[in-house]
């Protein structure tokens, strides 16, 4: 077992390193040869291993190598494969194959070709690192790995100054986050002593019961303390109100990694880190409440955003951002494995949605403004088709993926009682449809309605190559099928009982589980709930205002507009970073530049204490005046100074 | 009594020609002014029992010493009038200075008392046929020879010192190199010519 | 007899006299090195003094000493001296200031 989970995650690793260094000499097919190689070994070894542990197989939960003992501490590179892993690896390494074939496609012209390769080969990599990890420090270091190459990746065309700055500010915002997550990793090592997931989960009991006083006279529950420093650490990573402003700019990036990085994987670590910690989650309702207030937070206000956008992608994107908090709200009233399903179901759907706006990039040479579209339904029909699937599957279609893991979430929500738990559900509900409706607004614009595309784009309008559809393809079977079939084990069928830890008091899926009577029987129940005649509403109205009355949203704009304009401009989120944060850091280091290490350091301490000698010296200088009378004086000055002190005494 | 009259006029006349040495213009002046100091403490030296040593200091001191100083004087071409000059900017803080040091030197002598009494030597009273030279031959050859022969050499070592300092070439003197002398080789003086006999014409 | 404090009294205020013309002087150096005579002078006393009064001949025997390196040292002084007056012409204590800091 152990070689096949090394093979897993060196394979990618491997082919990353022969595409980044030897790429342009051994050519364009043998690089994306090699990468696609490695990347299908992996997902068919994680689908073996799946299936393996489906099966019976024994969860292996050991070290590969010791790097380092320090003072009780062990940092190895180990792996624990149980099935949540093993469900994370098949959904990564499966997206990330569906992404290198469509990248053959998408990325023919680009002169990167073999170093966008290597890259996302090293992402995959890094992921598998991740989920596979049997500690805390080898988490981080796939945590910070991802970060890194989505750092390369967003700021792939690095002559334009956009993509740079965007490529700059997921870096930082993540680091802001990652700050969290490393207090809430020392608060663990503090306690416990150990990095390994086993060990400090052992310890569970310990961390209830001790505190932390961070400020003198304010004593914190330490599982609080911890649990909110690892999940500002997802906030960043998986981009939860405050920090997800670099997600929306992140599609400055192509495509490919939009889909894959931005969609499906790398926004999801910070889902599954928690999902990971659920035995510390659950020792701390406070820490609880604060994700599932984050969490729907996030879900309703970045789907108004998706309302107003004309950027094809960042409609996509604040769907994912929305998608997001979804999933964080599951994982606050305690319903992780809702969570997972809702984040493996997303992850389909939602890079299909990608992948296909990125074909109908390609097919409008790169022009990525929707109200420039339209009508694209009769020239790429096997784009619209499977875009459409994957729509429906966004917003919760009954029978498709989306609807089972969506409604899932709901009902968890509904069930619990813990503080925040109506505001989300209202949030979450009234989600539903503003889902529906910048989703089905998406389609409407692009594939329906009049064309407003120019001329000579018209005139070269055509479906993309194979390469780019069959992954589309490949991705919509799963939105469409895969819900129907695992929601029963995933959620009441004990998939995760080694991996997750709920307390009885949280445990919501239990109560959703007693309304459970399979699949079909969820279905119709749907239909007996608010969520699905939301979604059709929002669809309705979707319809009356892009394709019926394409006049009145214009309307709608003039006379909507404070709220227009807070919308437009993200809430001032950027605004507040750029000129209150940024500013004020800068303000900050100018101040301490010039006034700590100029004047302070510099002036006084160093040059000061140069003065300061040179002054004693020239002092003392005149007292070596060379002439003798002068150094008798002080000699006779001396004695007779030594014969009064003398005198004195006695 | 009349020891310490005679001691007390002496005395006076010490401090005085002291005070002649330090203030007088003409450097010639402040070496006979020293002369006269030194003669003063001779005779001061006599009234304490220390007669070898009072007519060393004349003898050597004064004589050999103090013409030395003279023959300085003398030989140094000074300018005298420059000299007379800027004095007495000084004078004021200098006497203060010299006024502390003598009156720390009294509180000490005077007050601590060295635990002494005055009048403790009173019964110094040599016996008839003591001679201070002999006791002092007698000390200087026994206890003190080590030292005695260092002096030597010290005044060995003076005498070269000075010599050396300066000595100095004259041009024009007409002197012998002695090693260049030796240093000459036949070949240097004698040129041997291989020549025919020739006859007178 | 006369009091040794006298005597040492007297033999302070010689000392203390030569200390002042040092610095008083600030014209020739010859005074300068007389004044160091004066000082020597003052020790003599006082040796004398104490070897008078504790009976001692060995602070005698001291200034016998002293006597002898006085002399040294003035025949060395005035060489240096006169060696000094070759290169400056001058004996004024104010020109001698090059070993100044």
């Amino acid at each position: 077992m152990e070689q096949t989970l090394l093979v897993i995650v060196l394979a990618p690793l491997l082919a990353s390193i022969i595409a980044g260094f030897l790429g342009k000499r051994i050519g364009r097919v043998a690089t994306h040869s090699i990468t696609i190689a490695g990347v299908a070994v992996a997902c068919g070894l994680s689908i073996q291993v799946l299936l393996g542990l489906v099966n019976g197989a024994p969860v292996f939960d050991g070290a590969v190598y010791t790097w380092l003992v320090s003072d009780g501490i062990s940092m190895q590179v180990g792996f624990l494969v149980d099935r949540l892993a093993a469900l994370m690896m098949v959904v990564v390494t499966f997206i990330s194959l569906m992404v290198h074939i469509y990248t053959i496609g998408y990325m023919r012209e680009d002169p990167g070709y073999t170093r966008f390769f290597s890259y996302i080969s090293l992402f995959t990599f890094a992921m598998l690192m991740l989920v596979m990890s049997n500690n805390l420090m080898q988490l981080f270091f796939g945590w910070e790995g991802v970060g890194v190459v989505s750092y390369l990746l967003i700021g792939f065309w690095y002559t334009k100054p956009t993509a740079i700055a965007a490529s700059m500010k997921a870096f930082l915002v993540n680091r802001v986050g990652d700050f969290g997550f490393l207090l809430g990793i020392a608060g663990l090592v503090h306690l416990t002593g150990s990095l390994h997931y086993s060990e400090i989960f052992a310890q569970a009991d310990k961390i209830a019961g001790s505190t932390f006083e961070l400020f003198p006279g304010h004593v914190w529950q330490a599982a609080t303390v911890i649990c909110i420093g690892l999940f500002i650490g997802a906030m960043g990573k998986s981009a939860q109100v405050p920090l997800h402003v670099w997600l929306p700019d992140s599609m400055e990036g192509p495509t490919p990694i939009s889909a894959l990085i931005h969609a499906a994987t790398m926004v999801t670590a910070g889902i599954f880190m928690v999902a990971r910690m659920s035995p510390i989650f659950e020792l701390s309702e406070a820490a609880l409440s604060f994700v599932l207030v984050i969490g729907s937070t996030t879900a309703l206000f970045m789907g108004f955003l998706g309302i107003v956008n004309n950027d094809i992608k960042r409609v996509v994107a604040y769907s994912t951002l929305s998608q997001l908090g979804y999933m964080t709200a599951d994982l606050g009233v305690s319903a992780y494995a809702g969570s997972i399903f809702h984040l493996m179901t997303h992850a389909f759907f939602k890079a299909l949605l990608f992948l296909a706006a990125g074909s109908v990039i390609i097919a409008m040479h790169h022009e990525q403004d929707m109200r420039k579209m339209g009508g694209l339904k009769k020239y790429m029909p096997i784009t619209y088709w499977t875009a459409l699937i994957g729509t429906l599957a966004l917003i919760g279609f009954p029978g498709f993926a989306g609807f089972f893991s969506k409604d899932a979430v709901l009902e968890a929500v509904h069930a619990s009682h813990l503080p925040g738990a109506t505001y989300a559900y209202w949030c979450l509900l009234i989600g539903v449809f503003v889902t529906a409706f910048y989703s089905f607004r998406l389609v409407f614009m692009t594939f329906h309605g009049e064309e407003r595309m120019d001329h000579h784009t018209r005139e070269h309008l055509h479906e993309s190559p194979w390469v780019v559809t069959l992954p589309l393809v490949l991705l919509a079977i799963p939105s469409v099928l895969i819900g129907w079939f695992t929601i029963e084990p995933l959620l009441f069928g004990g998939y995760f009982e080694s991996s997750i830890r709920v307390a009885e008091n949280h445990d919501v899926l239990h109560h959703v589980a007693e309304e459970f009577h399979g699949p079909a029987a969820f279905v119709l129940h749907g239909f007996s709930g608010p969520a699905v005649w939301l979604a059709a509403a929002g669809v309705v109205l979707a319809w009356f205002l892009y394709l019926k009355r394409p006049d009145l949203p214009a309307q709608l704009r003039a006379r909507a507009g404070p709220v227009y304009t807070l919308l437009e401009n993200k809430y001032y989120f950027d605004w507040f970073n750029e000129h209150v944060i940024a500013a004020g850091s800068r303000m900050l280091g100018t101040a301490l530049w010039k006034g700590g290490d100029v004047a302070l350091i510099d002036g006084a301490a160093v040059n000061g204490t140069a003065r300061l000698v040179g002054w004693v010296a020239s002092v003392a200088r005149g007292l070596q005046s060379g002439y003798l009378y002068h150094y008798a004086f002080a000699t006779i000055i001396g004695l007779s100074v030594l014969l009064a002190w003398l005198l004195w005494r006695s | 009594m009349l020891v310490n009259v005679l001691f007390y006029v002496f005395g006076a006349i010490l401090v005085l020609t002291a005070i002649g040495v330090i203030t007088a213009r003409n450097p010639v002046h402040c070496a006979l002014f020293l002369v006269a100091a030194f003669l003063n403490s001779a005779v001061i030296w006599l009234l304490l029992d220390a007669e070898f040593l009072a007519l060393t200091l004349v003898v050597v001191y004064v004589g050999a010493v103090m013409v030395l100083w003279l023959f300085v004087v003398m030989m140094l071409d000074i300018d005298v009038a420059k000299l007379r000059q800027g004095f007495t900017r000084y004078a004021p803080l200098g006497a203060l200075i010299a006024l502390i040091v003598v009156v720390q030197i009294g509180l000490v002598v005077y007050v601590r008392n060295l635990g002494l009494t005055d009048t403790a030597a009173a019964a110094v009273n040599h016996p008839e046929g003591y001679s201070n030279t002999q006791e002092l031959g007698h000390l200087l050859y026994t206890q003190y020879l080590y030292p005695f022969e260092i002096a030597a050499v010290i005044l060995l070592v003076a005498i070269v010192a000075a010599i050396t300092l300066t000595m100095r070439d004259r041009p024009g003197q007409k002197v012998q190199d002695i090693g260049k002398q030796v240093a000459v080789r036949a070949k240097d003086r004698l040129r041997i010519v291989k020549m025919d006999a020739e006859t007178r014409q | 007899m006369i009091p040794l404090s006298h005597v040492l009294l007297l033999s302070g205020i010689l000392f203390s006299l030569a200390v002042a013309g040092i610095f008083i002087n600030r014209k020739n150096v010859l005074l300068l090195l007389m004044c160091i005579e004066l000082m020597l002078l003052s020790v003599n006393f006082n040796f004398i003094a104490f070897s008078h009064y504790l009976g001692d001949l060995a602070g005698q025997v001291f200034v016998f000493f002293i006597l002898t390196v006085a002399a040294a040292e003035s025949a060395i002084g005035l060489a240096i001296l006169v060696v000094l007056f070759r290169e400056r012409r001058s004996i004024n204590v104010e020109d001698l200031d090059a070993m100044r800091g």
